[in-house]
């Protein structure tokens, strides 16, 4: 059946085992007809939520939950019991459901695996059906699929792990406002990843303070500067000040340099007017970028992501507040599934890892997130926790932001695990220089290009990387200080999330 | 002063070796190599002089490095950079650009300041070889 050949590749079909205690549940055990509607209460894998004979459709979405049932609480039931409480149930049987179509709008869980090496852990696939969704809203979607079901009672942990979205679904999005294509041709820069800092401090600089900061390390070459998250509007610094001081700096360095130049300007605040205030005064001010933190919420978010579309302004993300839900394994959601919702709602960069850094971010996973936000198509990887096809049409892509305790001697293994379409943010690696931010600037960028060269020249730039900087350095005495100064600086932790699935040489993945 | 647009300005300047094998890793990569060449480097001056179309299935950098020295004898005191363009889908722009000549002499730019309602400035770079004709700029 054609319909269904994308479904079966999209899904992991090679692991499929029951779970032992119910090989029954392998059927449906559907309650059907005039007994389905009894008054009184069914188990949900009775009442339609449990279908292991359903294909989904293409136009379907697909949540994929890692499901802790409470002891006792058979898998199958928790698994139909998730689809039926993101869906239509309700604890008890309700007779207006028989007004509706109610089979077609009952999401589906359509398959049931225990998670590799983790005991009482079960993978559970549910389909949903877009008529389900209203189009275009990022809250409708997350309201349905994590509205309520994660405080349900009969389950220990829940967390949503990642999710197919339908290309029907995809395309009522706009999408990243600018996207890394159009972002690099504004920018003019092209053929190596861009250079940032987030100024620091992050609190208690004044605006004249501040714009100092953003100068030096734009004019000693980096291509942009970003305000923290917590960087609003504060009795040490009001934010007009800081627009007006850093838009002084921007533009001074640019004709210091020749080259275009962009500071975040975060326009977070507590009302949407007071956004849209700023962010129309960062715009007067010809700031070619604002900024904007995942706290602001979903609804926020689009808001703004339409703004800078209208406006010809590149809009940055900062995940402040993700760890709270997406960094335990058991429970929460998955930053895969932050990561394929803010590609939807349109914003042009978002913070999704260093590998080597300071934050959370096993190398696998950290993958997974950069294929998400930069790929057309994102094949099943579930080496690096990506469980389905996830087909983007021709969706702008999304520049994934690397930030948080790296710094020039680690450019190789940067280049290597990240690529070329990123932000390197070097923010105490650029301030905190012994010769000053200029000279921390100059020693990233000299880093970074000679990297670039030695790539292109088909050199073992990994291994020799090293090497490579040592050499640049001969001709950089900022480099040379900087690579003396963090020559052992590195974050060896073991990660709290991490793929379930690891290659194995026999398995064709 | 130096300008720093394109990839390799903060290194110092190529050598025709090196130049060349950054055209090999493009040629390799599918992408075909333009020359463009301007006394107006202005950091939003997009649109340099074209030497010639963007050279379409070459496969030697050879080619490439031969149209490179016409052109620095012609116009050995611009700005000349190097654009290697990807046609693939998804991308349809510049995947690689850099300087590969420069003016003996960068005077650089002048930042004008207009002072407008409340403490706003309305910016504007001038280049400051960019006063003279065109063609007259340097030198």
């Amino acid at each position: 059946m054609p319909q269904n050949e994308l479904t079966t590749r999209s899904i992991p079909t090679n692991r499929r085992t029951p779970p032992k205690e119910s090989d029954m549940n392998m059927h449906s055990m559907t309650v059907r007809g005039k007994d389905r509607y009894k008054s009184g209460v069914l188990e949900y894998r009775k009442m339609g939520y449990w279908e292991p004979d359903y294909a989904p459709k293409d136009t379907d979405i697909i949540a994929l939950f890692r499901v802790t049932p409470q002891d006792g609480v058979d898998p199958i039931e928790a698994s139909a019991a998730v689809a039926g409480e993101s869906s239509t149930a309700t604890w008890t049987v309700v007779w207006t459901d028989r007004l509706t179509a109610a089979e077609k709008y009952r999401a589906k869980c359509f398959r049931v695996d225990p998670v590799p090496n983790s005991p009482g852990q079960y993978f559970a696939y549910i389909a949903y059906d877009l008529d389900l969704f209203e189009p275009g809203s990022i809250a409708n979607l997350s309201a349905s699929i994590i509205g309520n079901v994660f405080g349900f009672k009969p389950l220990k942990a829940l967390r949503l792990e990642d999710m197919r979205l339908p290309v029907a679904y995809v395309k009522t999005f706009q999408g990243p406002a600018t996207g890394i294509v159009v972002e690099r041709e504004r920018m003019d820069k092209f053929g190596r990843p861009l250079l940032g800092a987030t100024v620091k401090p992050k609190l208690g600089l004044s605006g004249r303070n501040y714009g100092r900061v953003v100068y030096e390390a734009l004019k000693g070459g980096l291509d942009f500067t970003k305000d923290d998250e917590n960087i609003n509007s504060q009795p040490f610094m009001h934010w007009r000040e800081r627009f007006l001081y850093c838009m002084e700096a921007v533009n001074k360095a640019q004709a210091a340099t020749g080259e275009i130049k962009g500071t975040y300007l975060n326009v977070t605040a507590g009302t949407m007017e007071d956004m849209y205030e700023r962010a129309e005064f960062a715009k007067e001010l010809g700031s070619v970028i604002i900024m904007i933190d995942l706290v602001i919420g979903y609804t926020a978010i689009q808001s703004m992501a339409k703004w800078a579309r209208r406006n010809d302004v590149i809009l940055h993300l900062h995940r402040a507040g993700h760890s709270t839900y997406t960094r335990q394994r058991s429970h929460g959601v998955s930053f895969r599934v932050i990561a394929k919702w803010m590609r939807l709602a349109g914003v042009d960069h978002i913070h999704a890892g260093t590998v080597v850094g300071k934050l959370e971010g096993d190398p696998a996973t950290t993958r997974g997130y950069y294929d998400i936000c930069r790929e057309d198509y994102n094949p099943m990887r579930l080496e690096h926790g990506v469980f389905f096809d996830q087909h983007w049409a021709s969706l702008n892509k999304l520049m994934p932001v690397a930030s948080g305790g790296i710094h020039a001697g680690q450019m190789h293994q940067l280049l290597d695990h990240l690529g070329e379409d990123v932000i390197l943010q070097f923010g105490g690696g650029t301030i905190g220089h012994p010769m000053g931010i200029q000279a921390g600037a100059t020693a990233n960028r000299v880093a970074l290009e000679a990297m670039i060269l030695a790539r292109n020249e088909g050199r073992d730039y990994l291994h020799e990387g090293p090497e490579i900087l040592a050499k640049a350095a001969e001709t950089c005495t900022p480099l040379k200080s900087a690579l003396e100064v963090w020559k052992n600086v590195t974050f060896n932790y073991e990660s709290t999330d991490m793929p379930d699935y690891v290659p194995t040489p026999s398995v064709a993945m | 002063m130096r300008i720093t647009q394109g990839c390799f300005s903060f290194l110092p300047d190529l050598t025709d070796e090196q130049i060349s094998r950054q055209v090999q890793y493009c040629l390799e990569n599918g992408w075909a190599v333009n020359i463009e060449f301007t006394d107006d480097p202005h950091p939003r001056n997009n649109f340099w002089e074209m030497w010639g179309l963007p050279m379409f299935d070459l496969r030697d950098a050879a080619g490439v490095m031969m149209e490179l020295n016409q052109c620095r004898k012609a116009y050995g005191n611009s700005y000349i950079r190097l654009s290697a363009f990807d046609s693939s889908h998804g991308w349809e722009s510049v995947r690689l650009s850099f300087i590969v000549n420069r003016p003996k002499e960068e005077p650089g730019f002048h930042l004008e300041r207009h002072e407008v309602a409340g403490r706003n400035i309305r910016y504007t770079t001038k280049s400051y070889a960019a006063d003279r004709p065109e063609g007259r700029r340097y030198g």
